[in-house]
C-alpha cells in the first residue's frame, strides 16, 4: 500500500479547502452552475437523475482495511448505507447532498483518499491489474508506476481542460487484466534480454459509441522516459483532439481520423522537441514510491498446504468457491481470494456498509490489510494463506459475499442504467438481476464455464458491453426499452469488440434469448472450448439461426 | 479591460489594432496573427514593441518566424473549458524559449489562474468584472504544492523539491580517494 508523505497529505488538504470555497461560492450564487460544473467534476461530483453522485478515487484499485471502513462510514453518514464499486475500480455514492461534499472529502483525506479527477475532461484515476503484486504470471508490480502517474497527473496544469476525459491503465503481467487496449493510453510492461524494464505504449483504445482497440505507439519505452512520452501524447491530443462534437472528442477518434502512422509521427515529433528538463522519471523518486508501498511480509510456506487440500475434499461448496474464485499467487502456500460482489439477483458492484466492514476485518486478519477493487466490479484479497481460505470463505458466506461465480455467467458487469444515470436510455440493473436469477444454479454456471456477460444502459458503454463475450446494450425507441445483443468481445489479451447479432429484444425476452445463445454454445462446443473460443471458431451464424430462425 | 498580473489590476499599456486600424507612429501595439503575417515587413520596423493575438486552433510553430521581433503573445480561451492555449503557452515557453509577455485572454475563471501561471502565462485580460482582486489571487494560491516539477510558478512549490528539502537522511558517503587500510 502506498502511504502518503506529509506533502501528499498537504496537497489533498489544500484541495479540500479549495473545493469548500468553490462550493460556498456556488451556494451563494457567485459561481453559475455552468462555471461550477467543471470544478465539481474534477472533484468527482456528478449531478445524476435524482441526486448528486460522488465518485471516490481508489487509485489502481488498492484499499486498506482502514480506507474500506471509512467508505462504510461515509455510506452510512451521508448516503443510504451502501456504495457501488465501478468498472474503473472506484466507488460511487449515489445519494449525496452538495452541502455535505466538502465534509465527505475531509473524511476521505483523513484516510489518504480523495475524489480528484474521477470525473471531468482531465486525466482520470489510473487503473491497474487488480492482482498486481500477487499474480503468478506477473513480471513486476505495476503499482509504483501507476502511483507515479497518479502524482504526475494530479492537477496537471496543462491537461485539466482536455477535449474529453482521459483514462490510463497499467499492467505488469503478460495476461491482460487491466484492459490496456481499451484505454486512452494503456501501458504494458516488458523486460528485455538484459532484464531492463520498458513499457509498451498503446493509445487510442476505448469503448463508448465508437469502440476501438488501441494501437501500439511504442513497443518498448525505457521507464525513465515514461512521463515525458505521456506528456507528448496528451499534448498532441490537447492541441488537435476534436472539440466540436463531444462524441468525437476522445483520443481514439483523433488516432482514427489522423491515421495511426501519422498520429505516431505527431507524437514522436512533439517528443523529439524534448519537453524540457525535470520530466524524466527520477529513479530515486520511483524507489521512494516503491519503499512507501512497503510490500507484504510473506512467510515461507510449503507449496502444498495439506489442511487446504483436506478442506476442499470435505466440502463441495467450498471446493466450488475455490475453483471459481481463488487464483494462483506468486508465493508458495498463498492464494488470491476473489470476492464476488454479484450475489444471485443482486445489483452488480453494490456493497452495504456491513459488507464493507466484514471485508475490512477479513483483510486485516488474514490478508495483509490489503483489498483490491477489480474492473469487473468485484473485490480481491490479494495475499491470503491457502490454509486460511476455508475460514475466510465461511465468513464471506455468512455475509452474502460467498458467491462462487467469478468469471462465470453470473459475474455480470452492469452500469447503473436508467435507475440512476442521467445519460441512460434503458434500465440495466433489473436486466442483470433477471439474468443472474435465471443462471443462479452454480452447477449450471460451472458447466457453462468462463463467460463474460456485460450490460450497458446506453451507447456510452459504461457496462462494457462491447467487450463482453456476450454483450447487452439497452436502447430506447419511442419510449420503449429494447436490448441489442453482441457476441465475441473481449477486454483481455485477446481483445476484440463484439459484433451485433441482430434485432433487439424487450427486457422480458432477454433472459430467454441469452439462454438460447448459451444452449447453442453448449450443443456445438468441442472438448473444453470456452464460449469465446467456440464463437471464434463458428462465427455468429449458428447463434443467429437459433435466435431468429424460428420467428 | 483590466489587466491582471501576479499581484494587481493595472491599465493595459498596449494598443490592440484589428485587421484594418492604421498603425500609430509609435507605442506598443498588438495585432491579430493574420495581420502580423500579411504586414510583417512594415510591422517589424514599427517604432515600439510588437505583440500578436494568436488563435488557439493553429500550431504555435507558425509563430516561430516572428518570435524574435515579438515582445508579447496573447493566447485565446474562447471558452474556459477549451484548454488548447495551455499547451500552446507551454510550447512557447519551453520549445521556443519565448521570454516575452504571455497573456491569457477570453473566458477566464479565478480557479484557472494557478494552472495558467504554471504553464507560463504572466498577464491576464479580465473581461469579467464579477470577481474581486482577492478572489483572483486567493484562487491562484489555494494550492501551494505541485506534482509537476517542470511546471513552476511563484505560488507553487514542486513537491519533489519539498521532498528533497525534507530529506534528512545522510547523503551517500563519497568514495575514498585512496584506501589506506588496503593490504
Amino acid at each position: 500500500m502506498y502511504r502518503y508523505d506529509e506533502f501528499d497529505a498537504r496537497f489533498v488538504a489544500e484541495r479540500v479547502s479549495q473545493f469548500r470555497s468553490q462550493t460556498e461560492r456556488r451556494l451563494s450564487g457567485e459561481l453559475s452552475e455552468d462555471e461550477f460544473k467543471p470544478l465539481r467534476l474534477m472533484n468527482g461530483l456528478y449531478l445524476q437523475l435524482h441526486a448528486y453522485m460522488l465518485r471516490v478515487a481508489i487509485p489502481y484499485g488498492t484499499l486498506s482495511s482502514q480506507q474500506m471502513r471509512a467508505l462504510a462510514d461515509i455510506s452510512e453518514k451521508y448516503d443510504r448505507g451502501y456504495g457501488h464499486f465501478t468498472t474503473r475500480q472506484n466507488m460511487q455514492f449515489n445519494w449525496i447532498a452538495l452541502e455535505d461534499t466538502p465534509a465527505i472529502l475531509e473524511d476521505l483525506a483523513k484516510v489518504e483518499m480523495h475524489a480528484i479527477q474521477t470525473s471531468g475532461n482531465c486525466i482520470r484515476n489510473v487503473t491497474a491489474d487488480h492482482w498486481a503484486g500477487a499474480a503468478a504470471d506477473e513480471l513486476a508490480d505495476p503499482r509504483p508506476v501507476a502511483e507515479l502517474i497518479r502524482q504526475w497527473s494530479s492537477l496537471h496544469p496543462e491537461f485539466s481542460f482536455l477535449p474529453r476525459k482521459f483514462k490510463i491503465a497499467v499492467t505488469g503481467a503478460p495476461n491482460d487484466r487491466a484492459a490496456v487496449k481499451f484505454h486512452d493510453i494503456g501501458l504494458r510492461l516488458h523486460l528485455n534480454e538484459h532484464g531492463q524494464r520498458g513499457w509498451e505504449v498503446i493509445a487510442g483504445g476505448g469503448q463508448g459509441r465508437t469502440p476501438m482497440v488501441g494501437v501500439t505507439v511504442r513497443d518498448w519505452l525505457p521507464e525513465a522516459e515514461l512521463l515525458g512520452y505521456l506528456e507528448a501524447i496528451i499534448r498532441v491530443y490537447n492541441l488537435f483532439g476534436r472539440r466540436d462534437n463531444k462524441y468525437k472528442a476522445r483520443i481514439k477518434i483523433l488516432v482514427h481520423e489522423t491515421g495511426a502512422e501519422k498520429f505516431r509521427d505527431l507524437v514522436e515529433e512533439e517528443y523529439a522537441r524534448k519537453p524540457g528538463s525535470g520530466i524524466e522519471v527520477d529513479a530515486r523518486e520511483l524507489e521512494r514510491i516503491e519503499a512507501y508501498f512497503g510490500g507484504p511480509n510473506f512467510e515461507v510456506l510449503a507449496m502444498v498446504q495439506p489442511e487446504f487440500e483436506q478442506d476442499k475434499l470435505r466440502g463441495r461448496e467450498f471446493a466450488r468457491w475455490v475453483r471459481a474464485n481463488v487464483s494462483a499467487h506468486q508465493m508458495p502456500g498463498y492464494a488470491i481470494a476473489n470476492i464476488s460482489v454479484k450475489p444471485v439477483g443482486g445489483i452488480p458492484g453494490d456493497a452495504t456498509a456491513a459488507q464493507m466492514r466484514t471485508i475490512a476485518d477479513i483483510a486485516e486478519r488474514f490478508g495483509n490489510d490489503e483489498i483490491r477493487v477489480s474492473h469487473h466490479q468485484n473485490l480481491v484479497l490479494p495475499h491470503v494463506r491457502q490454509s486460511d481460505l476455508h475460514e475466510i470463505w465461511q465468513v464471506l458466506q455468512a455475509n452474502g459475499l460467498g458467491t462462487a461465480n467469478l468469471g462465470l455467467i453470473g459475474d455480470i458487469i452492469s452500469c447503473p442504467g436508467l435507475d440512476y444515470c442521467a445519460l441512460a436510455t434503458a434500465r440495466s440493473i433489473p436486466v442483470s438481476q433477471a439474468l443472474s436469477r435465471r443462471f443462479s444454479n452454480p452447477d449450471r454456471q460451472a458447466e457453462i464455464g468462463p463467460l463474460r456477460l456485460n450490460i450497458s444502459g446506453c451507447i456510452n458503454a459504461c457496462g462494457h458491453h462491447h467487450v463482453g463475450h456476450i454483450g447487452i446494450l439497452g436502447l430506447e425507441k419511442k419510449g420503449v426499452e429494447f436490448y441489442q445483443i453482441t457476441l465475441g468481445g473481449s477486454s483481455a489479451t485477446d481483445s476484440a469488440v463484439g459484433g451485433v447479432l441482430g434485432p433487439g429484444f424487450s427486457a422480458e425476452e432477454v433472459p430467454d434469448a441469452i439462454e438460447t445463445i448459451v444452449d447453442t454454445y453448449i450443443a456445438l462446443r468441442m472438448d473444453k472450448e470456452t464460449f469465446l473460443q467456440a464463437y471464434r471458431r463458428v462465427g455468429a451464424g449458428p447463434f443467429k439461426e437459433a435466435l431468429y430462425a424460428a420467428a | 479591460m483590466p489587466l491582471l498580473n501576479q499581484r494587481e489590476f493595472k491599465a493595459d499599456p498596449w494598443t490592440f489594432l484589428d485587421t484594418s486600424e492604421p498603425v500609430p507612429s509609435g507605442g506598443d501595439i498588438v495585432v491579430p496573427f493574420e495581420r502580423l503575417v500579411s504586414d510583417f515587413k512594415t510591422l517589424m520596423l514599427h517604432d515600439g514593441q510588437l505583440g500578436v493575438a494568436f488563435p488557439n486552433n493553429l500550431p504555435v510553430t507558425e509563430l516561430e518566424p516572428y518570435l524574435q521581433r515579438l515582445q508579447l503573445v496573447t493566447l485565446d480561451f474562447p471558452a474556459f473549458t477549451d484548454g488548447r492555449a495551455y499547451s500552446q503557452a507551454r510550447e512557447l515557453r519551453t520549445h521556443f524559449g519565448f521570454k516575452g509577455e504571455l497573456r491569457a485572454a477570453g473566458n477566464l475563471l479565478p480557479d484557472q489562474l494557478g494552472f495558467m501561471q504554471q504553464v507560463g502565462f504572466d498577464y491576464f485580460e479580465i473581461a469579467d468584472e464579477r470577481f474581486s482582486l482577492d478572489a483572483w489571487l486567493d484562487a491562484a494560491t489555494s494550492i501551494s504544492l505541485s506534482y509537476q516539477p517542470s511546471f513552476t510558478s511563484r505560488s507553487q512549490m514542486p513537491i519533489s523539491t519539498a521532498r528533497g528539502l525534507a530529506d534528512t537522511s545522510a547523503p551517500d558517503a563519497e568514495d575514498w580517494p585512496e584506501q589506506p587500510h588496503y593490504g
